[in-house]
């Protein structure tokens, strides 16, 4: 049951919590650097290292954070990480710095990294953070890899820099801005599609906070909380009444 | 759940169908055809024809594939298939138009629910897509097979660039040689006459109101004559303003449906193309100006509804 549960936190990252697709976090990056197969793979493994180190530093250190300070401590961590991981890029593989380019400085405010400090490595222990960091990090490698792969192969005719389809029968926009958004798309239908398959139906609820107002999904909560949150917004509006008469009473 | 917007009331019902509708904009249609097969020979046709069989048979098997009723009877996807054919140059590759009709039936029409859900005129992203995807093929018009026929000694007639793009040599003596479409272009774009003939037609026909194309190419005017545009009265006749504005603008979905509504719209798309033309990098601003009032119909239509006579204006 205990081996279960931690299989479980990795695969979660992977499938049902993916970040890209499901929590749709860390958008940017993917659709900007997933025009090529070997810029995928460099940026989903720079991706891993800051996630699972600063998942289990963040972890580590989550008695001693003030809470209040919190946000910017994770980011210190992060950038650390992240700072580690540019130097390295730099020195050992100049082409991928380059064809990272301001994304990879840009990991320290990804919101996969910043989102699982906060969600998961500042509630739990450190090995559960470390397979959070690893399978949410495969996750993102995963998903952003197949993209590349088929923007690389529609777009520019090559897989990995090997010529698949002859000079001249590329369709340009797959590389561009509007082919990323829909080969993004595309892939959140393909995820979304086989999870139904397989009868675990996604579940808008995921990373619900209850506030209908702010949600287009119809669950069975649906109208008990609006009705909740119109009594709850009437009553806000009589306090602030009241309380400006008090004030004028004051004044006068 | 979606609330089918509506003018207000009364509304009469009439014979007339989606598919007698669009029968009568691909009649309307067939006169720039014609005259694109006279000008650029039989290739314009074969072109038209490949692209609205394929949009047909995408919209077909699609339908088929995702077990939904089958729509092409209604024909809008003939109607599309020839706007995107009119929208290319004649030398296009086959397989380039074909992306343009996958882009257009399936990711704007169909994935977003079928004809009356599309929110942008198909044939129009389909321009978007072949024109960032194979930018030489799209720029390379071919030149005119009887240009030296119909206007004697034009050096611009054996040119290979748009009017537009050389607008600033195109003098008064040219008008005719524009009119009749004689110069570079795109299959349906390219004879004015035959175009103004087809909007004439579905006006009498009560197809379209003249309300869009007419504040469209009068805002056009107005605005390309404020910015300082070259030569703005002949620049109404050049490029795809015509094409667009009589057939692609007026498209029941993606316009709005009250008068004040269309007149916005229309000033919108002339404001955008003027803007575009004179400030902007591309030499055409037809495509873009219709998408971006595309976008915005919604909230045109919610700003312009119209009150019911002693009601209160519905929200």
């Amino acid at each position: 049951m205990k081996k279960n549960s931690k299989l479980k936190i990795l695969t979660n990252g992977i499938f049902r919590e993916n970040p890209v697709l499901i929590l749709l976090l860390g958008c940017c990056s993917v659709l900007a650097i997933s025009v090529t197969v070997s810029g995928a793979l460099g940026m989903g493994a720079a991706m891993t290292f800051v996630l699972v180190c600063s998942n289990v530093v963040i972890s580590l250190l989550r008695k001693i954070i003030p809470d209040k300070i919190r946000i910017p401590c994770f980011i210190v961590v992060i950038a650390t990480f992240v700072t580690l991981v540019q130097m390295v890029v730099q020195a050992f593989v100049p082409a991928l710095y380059d064809a990272l380019g301001i994304f990879l400085p840009l990991i320290v405010v990804n919101c996969i990294v910043l989102g699982r400090a906060e969600m998961f490595a500042s509630k739990n222990g450190v090995l559960d953070s470390l397979l959070d960091g690893v399978g949410m990090g495969l996750g993102y490698t995963l998903v952003i890899t197949c993209i590349a792969v088929v923007r690389e192969l529609i777009g520019s005719g090559t897989l990995y820099g090997v010529r698949i389809i002859p000079e001249g029968y590329q369709i340009g926009i797959i590389t561009q801005t509007p082919g990323g958004f829909f080969m993004f798309g595309a892939a959140m239908a393909v995820l979304i599609y086989c999870l139904g398959k397989k009868g675990r139906h996604f579940d808008p609820r995921i990373g619900c906070d209850g506030k209908c107002g702010n949600c287009s999904f119809n669950c069975e909560n649906r109208e008990d909380n609006l009705k909740l949150y119109e009594n709850q917004a009437a009553m806000e509006a009589a306090a602030a009444a009241d309380a400006e008469k008090e004030k004028e009473g004051n004044a006068v | 759940m979606s609330v089918m917007t509506t003018g207000v009331s009364p509304h009469i019902r009439s014979g007339r169908t989606t598919q007698s509708i669009m029968l009568d904009v691909i009649i309307a249609l067939c006169p720039a055809l014609i005259a694109s097969v006279v000008i650029y020979g039989f290739r314009a046709l074969l072109l038209t024809c490949i692209s609205v069989a394929a949009c047909v048979l995408l919209e077909f098997v699609w339908e088929k594939a995702m077990k939904k009723p089958v729509t092409i009877g209604d024909l809008s996807a003939v109607v599309t298939g020839m706007l995107l054919a009119f929208n290319v140059p004649v030398g296009m590759p086959i397989w380039e138009l074909l992306v343009g009709d996958i882009a257009a039936i399936i990711l704007v029409k169909m994935l977003f629910g079928g004809l009356g859900c599309n929110f942008m005129n198909p044939a129009l992203v389909g321009r978007i897509v072949i024109m960032f995807s194979f930018t030489t093929d799209m720029t390379t018009y071919a030149v005119p097979r009887v240009a030296g026929a119909i206007v004697s000694g034009g050096v611009d007639a054996v040119s290979t660039a748009t009017p537009l793009t050389m607008m600033d040599q195109l003098t008064w003596g040219n008008f005719t040689q524009l009119l009749l479409g004689a110069h570079g272009g795109v299959i349906g774009e390219v004879c004015a006459a035959a175009l103004i003939l087809g909007g004439i037609y579905l006006i009498i026909r009560k197809v379209i109101k003249p309300i869009i194309p007419l504040c469209y190419l009068g805002s056009l005017l107005l605005f390309s004559w404020l910015f300082g545009g070259v030569q703005p009265v002949l620049s109404l006749f050049a490029g795809g303003v015509l094409l667009g504005a009589i057939f692609m603008a007026t498209d029941y979905v993606t316009s709005p449906f009250t008068n004040l509504g269309k007149v916005i719209f229309g000033c919108g798309c002339g404001f955008i193309t003027a803007a575009i033309r004179v400030f902007g990098n591309y030499a055409e601003g037809v495509t873009f100006a219709i998408l971006l009032m595309n976008i915005l119909v919604p909230y045109i239509n919610d700003l312009t509804m119209t009150k019911p006579l002693g009601g209160e204006a519905s929200k």
